[in-house]
């Protein structure tokens, strides 16, 4: 495989540059993987996902290959979930997990970084797009992520769940009558309550060093 | 009458500080004084009663054995007091001079201004000069630091402490930036040192062309390595953030291994006069058997120890010496074979930390945690004293030119290898080391002890200027503790450089952080990129299936991170609930009235498959429901007065002795009410106590009210449950059923699989009886 079988691609792949900010040969790179996932298809569906063997020990599997196919990742404002994606698609959710130099952008930018990542972990929360994460959607996320841990794990769960959202509703609202209700967590409630961990530093792969010996299974 | 108090205060303040001055100088007196007359060590003198009991005994022995005619034994007075100083002089000595460490350390925090200024590093070199000066001034040798008791005594409780509470997490991420600096960067420094001393000392002028290459190299070699003793020391007190603390500290401590291979290979070759490059190439050799040797030793050890803890259930008492001794093993086996022994007592407190922790009780680890905290500070205070003693003791033999020019080399050195290494380094880097980084990881390598002791352990026949060197050693030494260690505080201020978040842990944190883990590595799965997330993950998973089958007992071996940080959450809590005096509110960190009702959804009538109920039946309900909670009310308080004869209790308590009662009236009512309800809506169930993290949520449909561990209950509260089942069965029971409080250690019959859980944490940290056997503080929780 040569530099030449992607060139009928070159022209798309600068544009899609531009769009996402990758370099050319990492759109290259993920092109082939991308093909190589679909069969040489040009869109990805659902079962495409379900044959990578890796990701079958994972615990939350599922909810990574569903934001492959949520509308909201890929950055046109859109909603709810599609059946199948096309490679720019493919590479718009990629790029949310870009290496970006951090230290030389301004505060500013460093906050939008901040709640552009966020917002694709929030999306992931919260199934069913009302803007909150509510409390029966973040149990699921406890037991998502504790299901590889049998009985314990589903029990404890709940209380885990319980107990986080306890602790957001304090540190958020503060203060609450006994009769009033928190409704779920909103957007701005996660970004508090997740201020400590470094998001912008800490949400990316690096894509520089893949290795394409892996590419031709 | 105010201005007075606190002129009486102040007064007390400072007179008590003056005995404390006084109390160590008549003991540092004392122990002068003492020397000269251990020597004589006569029976029958007067003196202190260190004598006491053993001396009459040796009196009379040294009578019978001293007279060389057993017939005609001279007879003198019974000896009721006599003085042998000889027998205890080692460990009389040693224990002066631990004590005087810590009267000093002690007094340093009295002052509160200066504590603030100065490191306390560079206060226990000045006392250390003073101590030093004084014994000389007495006319006695003030004691060299040796390096046997050095390596052996002194160091290994430090390292062992920094080893056995390393970041596991912020460390492996900057493995490989640690690593350069603590390689690439001690080499670079060393060679640069030598080289250029070298070339100083070849000049004409100054009287040094004594000094060859070689020797120049091995001094280079003893002077560029960061010092993990005085790194800690300073860094300790300035909490700047994680990231720049641990490259740092990373890299102090991993530079041991090229210390020595470097120390070794110029030390052999230095006599000889010449280094071949096989003996390089065997040198690089050398370094990566003793780096990794190092490690290999301190994993076994640490899975040895890790093993071992595993059987400890009914021996509680002696965990910690398991994880002492060990440890200890690791560092002397490593040293046998002359491979980094710090490095092995790193990977050995790193391996055995997890594992050790899991199988441990709860008072166990706060043994090891403290006394490696007591072991380490007395032994760096004991370190820097003694640094001070031995700049007073040693021979000097000052030249002005080697010393200034080492000291400026060591700056320049430093700073051009920082600088250099960070270029290289950040093109791998996602967080960019910036300037202000860089800065301070070249201003914060401190030399130290260790250096003292390279150099002091030199052959004074093979090096006739080892004086010297020491003597150029001791001023780095000096001036690194001294210049950089007091005035990196304020730069640190200055320059504004990010300092230690000190905000605990939350479950949210801990939930989102695995679940970021989880997410790079399903998206790097989906690249098909095996990279740094891929393996990591494998590698848990291999912990988790085989490893810690191994080594952790019992259930705990299943428990996934997650919900091991939960429940060490949930003890903490409980512990500090339990500790605050079973007060109604906890003390925590975000107070604030929100609890777990405000959070269940209220699901609304219509969302299942109840019949509704009319508004009528509904104000019933709520009628029957108010008037029983008033009658509730006055029969709580006629048993609080009349049948129960205990103390009467706080008011937490009641309360939450109210709030039971008022769920089980309102339970009882629902279900009477309306027997077509299917679902009794969650917060009818769970308690509206605020704090109670219920840890084993009940099933929806059982209706049972379960004392939580984290509800406030004070002992004598206990006891009072049992009052008041017995009560409630004698004198009601027609009305309500009976009052059942459902203690779930008294109920046998539940036998879940939660309970045992339940059960096992609580045996955990109360199956050790500690050393007194059965202590109040034993049982919070149990009736």
């Amino acid at each position: 495989m040569g530099v030449f079988h992607s060139a009928p691609y070159e022209h798309e792949f600068h544009a899609l540059a531009e769009k996402t900010g990758f370099s050319l040969e990492q759109i290259s790179i993920l092109h082939k993987r991308f093909m190589q996932l679909s069969h040489n298809e040009d869109s990805l569906r659902r079962e495409d996902f379900k044959t990578i063997s890796d990701l079958a020990s994972n615990p939350i599997r599922f909810q990574i290959i569903e934001a492959f196919f949520d509308k909201r990742n890929f950055r046109q404002n859109g909603e709810g979930s599609v059946e199948e994606i096309s490679f720019e698609q493919f590479l718009t959710v990629m790029s949310h997990f870009r290496p970006v130099p951090v230290h030389t952008m301004t505060e500013e930018q460093r906050e939008s970084l901040r709640r552009e990542k966020l917002r694709f972990l929030f999306n992931m929360h919260d199934t069913d797009n009302d803007g909150t994460i509510t409390l029966e959607e973040y149990r699921r996320v406890v037991e998502e992520l504790l299901s590889r841990s049998g009985a314990l794990g589903k029990e404890t769960a709940k209380g885990i769940a319980d107990a986080a959202m306890l602790e957001v509703a304090s540190v958020s609202v503060g203060h609450m009558e006994p009769d009033e209700f928190y409704e779920g967590i909103t957007f701005d409630h996660f970004l508090k309550i997740l201020n400590g961990i470094e998001i912008e530093t800490r949400m990316h792969i690096r894509f520089l060093n893949m290795d394409t010996t892996n590419l031709c299974k | 009458v105010l201005a007075l108090g606190t002129v009486g205060a102040s007064r007390r303040v400072s007179l008590q500080r003056g005995l404390l001055f006084l109390c160590a100088l008549v003991l540092l007196l004392l122990s002068e004084a003492v020397e000269p007359l251990g020597a004589s060590g006569s029976p029958g003198g007067a003196g202190d009663s260190s004598g006491g009991s053993h001396g009459l005994q040796k009196g009379c022995e040294a009578d019978v054995t001293k007279s060389k005619h057993p017939t005609n034994r001279t007879k003198k007075p019974f000896p009721v007091l006599s003085f042998d100083y000889e027998h205890v002089k080692t460990p009389f000595e040693i224990s002066l001079w631990v004590l005087l460490a810590s009267l000093m350390k002690l007094g340093f925090h009295l002052i509160p201004r200066l504590s603030s200024i100065v490191p306390e590093s560079c206060l226990l070199i000045v006392v250390g000069l003073l101590v030093g000066g004084l014994i000389k001034v007495v006319g006695e040798t003030p004691p060299v630091l040796d390096s046997q008791v050095f390596f052996l005594f002194l160091l290994p409780p430090i390292i062992l402490d920094a080893g056995y509470f390393l970041p596991i997490r912020p460390f492996s991420e900057n493995l490989g930036t640690i690593l350069m600096f603590a390689v690439v960067g001690t080499l670079w420094n060393s060679f640069f040192m030598g080289g250029l001393l070298y070339g100083v000392c070849q000049i004409k002028g100054t009287d040094l062309n004594t000094v060859n290459l070689l020797a120049c190299l091995l001094f280079g070699s003893i002077i560029s390595a960061v010092d993990p003793v005085a790194v800690l020391a300073v860094f300790e007190e300035i909490h700047i953030n994680e990231l720049l603390h641990i490259l740092v500290f990373g890299e102090s401590l991993l530079n041991d291994a090229v210390t020595v291979v470097l120390y070794h290979l110029f030390e052999e070759y230095a006599g000889v006069g010449s280094v071949s490059i096989l003996d390089v190439f065997l040198g690089v050799v050398c370094f990566l058997v003793v780096a990794l040797g190092g490690v290999l030793v301190g994993a076994f050890y640490g899975i040895l120890a890790a093993f071992t803890s595993r059987f400890t259930s009914h021996t509680r008492v002696i965990e910690p010496l398991f994880v002492f001794v060990y440890s200890y093993m690791a560092y002397l086996s490593a040293e046998v074979f002359h491979l980094s022994g710090i490095m092995a007592l790193i990977a050995c407190g790193a391996v055995m930390r997890p594992y050790v922790e899991a199988n441990i009780s709860h008072k166990s680890h706060t043994t090891i945690k403290y006394f490696l905290k007591m072991w380490s500070s007395v032994s760096e205070t004991l370190i820097f004293i003694f640094l001070g003693v031995s700049t007073v003791a040693g021979n000097h033999s000052w030249n002005w030119t080697f010393v200034t020019v080492t000291i400026i080399l060591c700056l320049v050195s430093r700073v051009l290898g920082v600088v250099g290494l960070t270029y290289v380094i950040n093109k791998f880097r996602i967080v960019k080391l910036t300037t202000k980084d860089q800065f301070i990881v070249a201003y914060g390598g401190l030399r130290g002890a260790i250096a003292f002791s390279l150099g002091y352990l030199l052959d004074k026949s093979h090096f006739p200027m080892r004086d010297m060197f020491l003597t150029a050693i001791i001023t780095v030494i000096f001036f690194t503790v001294f210049v950089q260690g007091m005035t990196i505080r304020p730069l640190v201020d200055l320059l504004a450089v990010k300092k230690k978040q000190e905000t605990k842990r939350s479950i949210n944190e801990e939930i989102h952080t695995q679940f970021l883990d989880h997410l790079l590595t399903g998206i790097e799965d989906i690249c098909g990129h095996y990279g740094h997330h891929h393996w990591k993950d494998k590698l848990n998973r291999f912990n988790k299936k085989y490893v810690k089958k191994c080594l952790i007992a019992g259930e705990r071996s299943k428990e996934p991170q997650l919900i091991a940080f939960y429940h060490k959450m949930e003890m903490k809590q409980a512990i500090e609930l339990v500790e605050s005096g079973g007060g109604v509110k906890l003390p925590s960190a975000v107070p604030s009235t929100v609890s777990m009702q405000n959070i269940q959804p209220k699901k609304p009538p219509s969302d299942r498959a109840i019949p509704q109920i009319s508004k009528g039946r509904e104000e019933e309900i709520r009628k029957i429901l108010r008037n029983n909670l008033q009658k509730t009310r006055q029969r709580l308080r006629s048993y609080n007065r009349h049948t129960l004869v205990a103390d009467p209790y706080e008011d937490g308590w009641n309360d939450l002795l109210f709030k039971r009662q008022k769920l089980m009236e309102i339970e009882k009512k629902v279900m009477c009410v309306s027997v077509s309800l299917t679902h009794v809506p969650n917060w009818w169930l769970h308690s509206s106590d605020p704090q109670a993290y219920s840890s084993k949520p009940t099933s929806d449909d059982l209706p049972t009210i379960k004392v939580d561990l984290a509800s406030p209950q004070s002992p004598d509260s206990v006891n009072l449950v049992n009052e008041f089942q017995k009560a409630a069965t004698q004198n009601d029971p027609d009305d309500d059923g009976g009052l059942v409080m459902k203690v779930p250690f008294a109920d046998k019959d539940q036998g879940e699989q939660d309970n045992k859980k339940e059960q096992q944490r609580l045996m955990r940290c109360l199956s050790d009886p500690g050393p007194g056997g059965d202590e109040e503080e034993d049982e919070p929780f149990l009736p």
